[in-house]
């Protein structure tokens, strides 16, 4: 029998989600060598996963990336299968029939709770949502965020958070020449906001932030950052994994925060970082109303310090609360879920059922493998580890599969409208088109019926191509 | 502004900043590697990849550092792409203890 990989039978392999995980792994198995059919399917309309809605719409030069995304979809040995979502098009026995592998890359598409009195009030939501919501999402569409209010309350100090805070604290002129949604933009051009907590459950030198998502919080005109200097005090533990060479971004962040402690108090609109506080409860009638804290001290050996009640407790006003204190992967019916990690169990990337047995074929990358951690780069060598796994499986991964036909095959029996890499491009160009009308680098479309019309009337003289 | 490898990146060659590099911006010769300024992205993802703390931001380079940014723009010139992960080079622990990591 001859082996799939080699000239004339290709290593057929399905990847489920289009954002970056999932176009590294196309990258990877592209660069290996061997002859590959690679279907890349995506549950939305259009690409780059949280490329285009997660990363911030002020941040450019990252968003860039999603050039070499292009490039990777340029490829003719790989197709896209947009708005085909795995569970809802197509179930796990049928694409696990259809291919010798697949690779799971669906990211995380829920979030942590914090599990306190008061959540489910009006005025709390997820920074995950707010995210979604100024980056076009259709998912985040319809939602209202209320800014008719003077003070806003982050949970966490990782990048969401800041990004949030950034968007919320950003000149409306500058965000008028980024492709945040339109909506997004009114809404913000109307904001009472006048203060933004930013909570941390530890301290300074364990903020989750980089220096540079710091600094630019001190360069918004017209909001300052205010830091308690006693908060910057550390304890012995936090002393010595400051002075570690591996922490050096650290204390470049200790540096930051110890200058704008040191800038003097102005009135108007400010930033408040608080480090070694909890969220304990929300209160309010109709919506939230305030946050209660409790004061947290660390305890433990440097590198291990966790926090702890110390028994006080504080209350800061809030119109608006948004939780960013992480994100969570959601079950696939048909494949085993991790609820304590919100993940898929695998082992070197193999997915792993309730039996502890690989289940033959399939593999998980990125953030619904590891969890959502580290930037988008962190994805490439994830998936390449993924990558390399699967290769290293190529003898258990052979026999007839209908691979690609098979695929289309079931979709046209389903009437599934597939949006093709044409298509993708198309909305694209139309975003482009309705951004220049308001002088914007894109307006993008939030709805998924309009990006199905714009894929399906430019891309119709392609539809031969399969 | 761009991201810049300077001195401890020698004789190692781990490589882990290739590896999470979203837009294959190093390049490497026989003993460390370099980035392209004109491709970074500024998302530092290497910053922290790197196992002896040789990636830094440009904002951050200190004055006595600033000739790296020369010698990486310099360097990528004349050395091709490293697009995957090698092997780091015999060695490499040792000098990445001796370094303090």
């Amino acid at each position: 029998m001859s082996v799939a990989g080699q000239p004339g039978h290709p290593l057929k392999v399905a990847i489920v989600g289009a954002g970056p995980a999932g176009f590294y792994a196309a990258e990877a198995l592209l660069a290996c060598g061997l002859e590959v059919e690679i279907d890349l399917l995506e549950r939305l309309p259009v690409p780059y996963g949280l490329v285009r809605f997660g990363v911030a719409p002020d941040h450019f030069k990252l968003k860039s990336v999603s050039a070499v995304f292009a490039r990777i979809a340029q490829d003719a040995r790989l197709r896209c299968f947009g708005n085909v979502a795995l569970g809802r098009d197509v179930s796990v026995p049928e694409l696990g029939a259809l291919y010798h592998a697949v690779v799971v890359a669906t990211g995380t598409d829920s979030d942590r709770r914090l599990d306190i009195p008061g959540e489910s009030l009006p005025g709390v939501h997820a920074a995950r949502d707010f995210v979604g919501w100024y980056n076009g999402l259709p998912d985040c569409a319809d939602l209202d965020f209320d800014l008719d209010c003077e003070s806003a309350v982050v949970i966490g100090q990782g990048n969401v958070a800041i990004d949030v805070c950034r968007i919320l604290a950003s000149p409306i002129e500058r965000l008028r020449r980024t492709d945040i949604a339109g909506h997004a933009l009114d809404a913000l051009a109307r904001s009472r906001l006048r203060h933004i907590h930013l909570i941390g459950r530890r301290g300074p030198a364990q903020a989750k932030c980089t220096p540079k998502e710091l600094r630019e919080l001190g360069t918004l005109p017209d909001w300052q950052v205010a830091v308690q200097a006693t908060d910057l005090q550390l304890n012995p533990a936090s002393e010595q994994e400051l002075a570690q060479p591996a922490n050096a971004q650290v204390a470049r962040n200790l540096d930051i925060l110890r200058d704008f402690a040191a800038r003097p108090v102005q009135d108007g609109r400010r930033i408040h970082l608080h480090f070694l506080r909890a969220p304990v409860a929300l209160y309010g009638n109709e919506r939230v109303r305030s946050v209660e804290l409790a004061v947290q001290t660390l305890t433990g050996t440097p590198g291990a310090q966790q926090a702890r009640p110390t028994g006080e407790r504080t209350t800061l006003d809030a119109g608006l609360v948004l939780r960013a204190v992480g994100y969570r992967g959601t079950t696939l019916p048909g494949l085993p879920f991790d609820h304590a990690r919100g993940t898929l169990p695998h082992r070197d990337g193999r997915i792993i059922g309730d039996d502890g047995q690989w289940l033959s074929g399939w593999y998980a990358s990125g953030w619904i493998k590891r969890g959502p951690s580290g930037v988008i780069g962190s994805n490439r060598a994830d998936s390449a580890d993924t990558v390399a796994a699967l290769l290293a499986d190529r003898p258990c991964l052979q026999g007839a599969r209908s691979g690609r036909d098979g695929l289309h095959a079931l979709l046209a029996r389903r009437q599934c409208k597939v949006v093709s890499a044409d298509g993708w491009q198309a909305i694209e160009q139309a975003e482009s088109e309705r951004g220049r009308q308001r002088d914007k680098p894109a307006e993008k479309f939030v709805r998924i019926p309009d990006m199905l019309a714009t894929a399906d009337s430019a891309s119709r003289p392609e539809t031969a191509r399969t | 502004m761009t991201h810049v490898v300077t001195g401890n990146c020698r004789g190692c060659r781990y490589t882990d900043c290739v590896a999470s590099c979203p837009v294959s911006c190093f390049h490497a010769n026989e003993v460390r590697v370099y980035i392209n300024p004109a491709v970074c992205i500024d998302c530092s993802a290497c910053i922290p990849a790197c196992p002896v703390g040789a990636i830094v931001e440009e904002f951050d380079l200190p004055e006595a550092e600033r000739h790296w940014l020369d010698i990486n723009a310099r360097e990528v010139e004349r050395n091709p792409v490293l697009s995957s992960r090698m092997a780091p080079l015999p060695g490499a622990d040792a000098r990445r203890r001796e370094l303090g990591f």
